[in-house]
């Protein structure tokens, strides 16, 4: 059954609480094509879970049977500690699970300020009739939900382009509104798909800022994938290695580092 | 230096949140308002209204609908003039019907039994995207109008096959039928006008309208971030048929009196609106007052121009007429694609500096 070990306590001092999505002998195929073969791990509260690996390893994949959008032919997945029903992609946002991807999907002919409240939209429910006058709960909510928002905008520090249409945006502004519209919907799981992709060195030192910041204010439960391993191994609590489509190493950063498997999908090896 | 957001602070969201939230702008609004009912209903006469106003108000509504649709929420629809009919034959069945009840609400049912038909026609956008839903919606344009011409029950089973609105009194003024007098129907015309304006703008500026805009510009990402597209689709179809179903009912009851159907609200129709909300700029409100201006003006302005400025031939006049306005609309969609809205937002970002130049 589930592991549900003790919480403990990071060497900076962070609560890493017990098991919030646990993956159990997840295979995923494409018709002939294994992209995930026979995988298993598990993602706990608090932390910093960063999923490496070579191109074409399986890790978008990966992230894509987390958020729901894939379904596994095999295996379970477990979510606070529920086996998960298969669910439309649209029901996955109401469990808490918020995501970013990687080629930035934002909403182009809105203004960053819209962007960010459609994040709110899950917490949105007054009737048409409220919504059609402007009057009660729908502009209640309206400033209520605006109010979150604006935290989000302050805490990611994009107040200056709140009403700058976003398609006029640069790409590292947009990666970051991204994020934002992810984060104001108070995921418990928020799931980064590359972000730091494409991005010079500034632009990646403000995004680990962020995402650190994010973790340790909010205690928002992170799964990331990422390229650049500088930035893995500082960022993340621990790390899954996938290299076709196999899981070649779990661990904390340290460990990883040092595992044979790993080194030799990453530096290649001779086979003599 | 008239139009500037400076020194005008906001201190709530509550402030931030109105639909005009530069002070000039909502003065504008205010000032536009103010001549609309209370000064133009005391100057016009027979020829200004049946020319000009009332074809840009009921064509404001009708452009108002089908924008929430194609321009907020990306749904292509060639059925404009199938739901105006829809719309036209309710308010015809509930004001024969129920000749009692006041013409004000059979013309907001006649909008709710559209939303009803429009959501039915719908139902493809599920599945199909873009050009192929565009095909789809053109099939309720002729089945619609197909089965208003075949079916009798739907025109009384007259001789004639067209419909005839009866006359009807709002607060004790005729606003149908032969007798209405021009100036009640154009205020009639501009209260509903003005509420669907009113609507459409706090739909679209709210929750609704952010649904559709996500559905419109990434319907993946607008999924995963927990929007249903069944219901945001639906919704813009329904909403948009409401308007379009209503100005239908107010282009038959107030505008032309007698219908037939093929002639007043076949596919040329759905075209007209189509290019009213491209020409005056996709989602935007103000695009769609601005696209029905130009297209009802425009060909009047050049009437008069012709016929009684330079003496021409009330045909060749007519004749020069189509082929004028196909001009500019090429024209228009080559020097700005986004429409009248568009040069309208960028003429108040050069009033924000006007006049020095940085």
């Amino acid at each position: 059954m589930l592991d549900q070990a003790e919480a403990y306590l990071t060497a900076d001092g962070r609560q890493i609480g017990p098991v919030v999505m646990e993956m159990k002998n997840i295979t995923l195929r494409f018709g002939g094509v294994e992209a995930i073969k026979d995988i298993s791990f598990d993602i706990r509260e608090g932390e910093i879970r960063a999923i490496i690996g070579p191109n074409g390893a399986g890790k978008s994949s990966m992230l894509n049977v987390i958020s729901g959008f894939y379904v596994p032919q095999e295996g379970e997945v477990f979510y606070k500690g529920e086996p998960r029903a298969h669910m439309k992609p649209y029901e996955v946002a109401r469990q808490g699970i918020a995501r970013t991807f990687q080629n930035i999907a934002l909403f182009e002919g809105m203004s960053v300020l819209d962007n960010v409240m459609t994040g709110r939209l899950i917490h949105m429910k007054a009737n048409l009739f409220s919504q059609a006058l402007w009057r009660g709960k729908a502009e209640h909510e309206e400033i209520a939900n605006r109010e979150v928002a604006e935290k989000i905008i302050d805490f990611l520090e994009i107040q200056a382009i709140r009403k700058t249409s976003v398609s006029r945006l640069p790409y590292g502004l947009k990666k970051r509104v991204e994020l934002a519209r992810a984060l104001v919907a108070e995921p418990s799981l928020l799931l980064l798909d590359e972000p730091m992709a494409g991005m010079n060195v500034e632009e990646k030192e403000d995004m680990s800022r962020f995402i650190l910041d994010v973790n340790d204010e909010f205690g928002t439960t992170i799964a990331l994938i990422e390229h650049d391993m500088g930035v893995v191994m500082d960022l993340s609590d621990r790390v899954v290695v996938m290299d076709y489509g196999k899981k070649i190493g779990d661990g904390t950063p340290d460990e990883v580092r040092n595992n044979q498997d790993v080194i030799d999908a990453y530096l290649g090896v001779s086979h003599d | 230096m008239l139009y500037r957001e400076a020194g005008d602070f906001k201190t709530t969201y509550r402030e931030d949140n109105q639909t005009f939230p530069i002070k000039f702008d909502r003065y504008r609004y205010y000032a536009v308002l103010a001549v609309a009912f209370l000064l133009i209903p005391f100057l016009i006469n027979d020829y200004w209204v049946n020319a000009i106003f009332l074809p840009f108000l009921i064509y404001s509504i009708a452009a108002i609908g089908l924008n929430i649709l194609v321009g907020y929420c990306g749904q292509v629809s060639l059925g404009s003039g199938g739901f105006m009919a829809v719309g036209a034959y309710a308010v015809y069945k509930l004001m024969t019907a129920f000749p009692d009840v006041s013409i004000m609400i059979h013309v907001f049912l006649a909008g709710a039994i559209t939303a009803g038909v429009g959501v039915l026609f719908g139902l493809p956008s599920l599945r199909i995207k873009g050009f192929y839903l565009a095909v789809a919606t053109l099939a309720a344009q002729f089945f619609l109008v197909w089965i208003f011409n075949r079916v009798p029950w739907f025109y009384n089973y007259s001789a004639s096959g067209q419909i005839n609105a009866p006359e009807r009194e709002f607060f004790g003024v005729a606003v149908t039928g032969a007798n209405a007098d021009s100036w009640a129907t154009y205020v009639f015309c501009l209260i509903i006008l003005t509420f669907c304006g009113i609507v459409a703008r706090n739909l679209t500026r709210g929750a609704m309208g952010r649904k559709w805009m996500a559905i419109r510009d990434m319907d993946i990402a607008a999924e995963i971030i927990g929007v249903n597209p069944l219901n945001a689709k639906l919704s813009a179809f329904a909403i948009s048929s409401f308007f379009i179903g209503i100005s239908g009912a107010l282009f038959f009851s107030v505008y032309l009196g007698a219908v037939e159907v093929g002639e007043a609200f076949g596919i040329n129709k759905s075209f007209l609106i189509l290019f009213m909300i491209i020409i005056g700029g996709l989602g935007s409100i103000f695009g769609s007052f601005a696209g029905a201006a130009f297209l009802v003006l425009l060909p009047v302005l050049l009437k008069n121009l012709f016929v009684a400025g330079l003496g021409w031939q009330p045909d060749l006049a007519t004749h020069l007429e189509f082929m004028i306005v196909g001009g500019l609309i090429i024209l228009f969609l080559v020097v700005e694609p986004h429409g009248i809205a568009q040069i309208w937002r960028l003429a108040k970002e050069k009033l924000r500096l006007w006049p020095f130049p940085h």
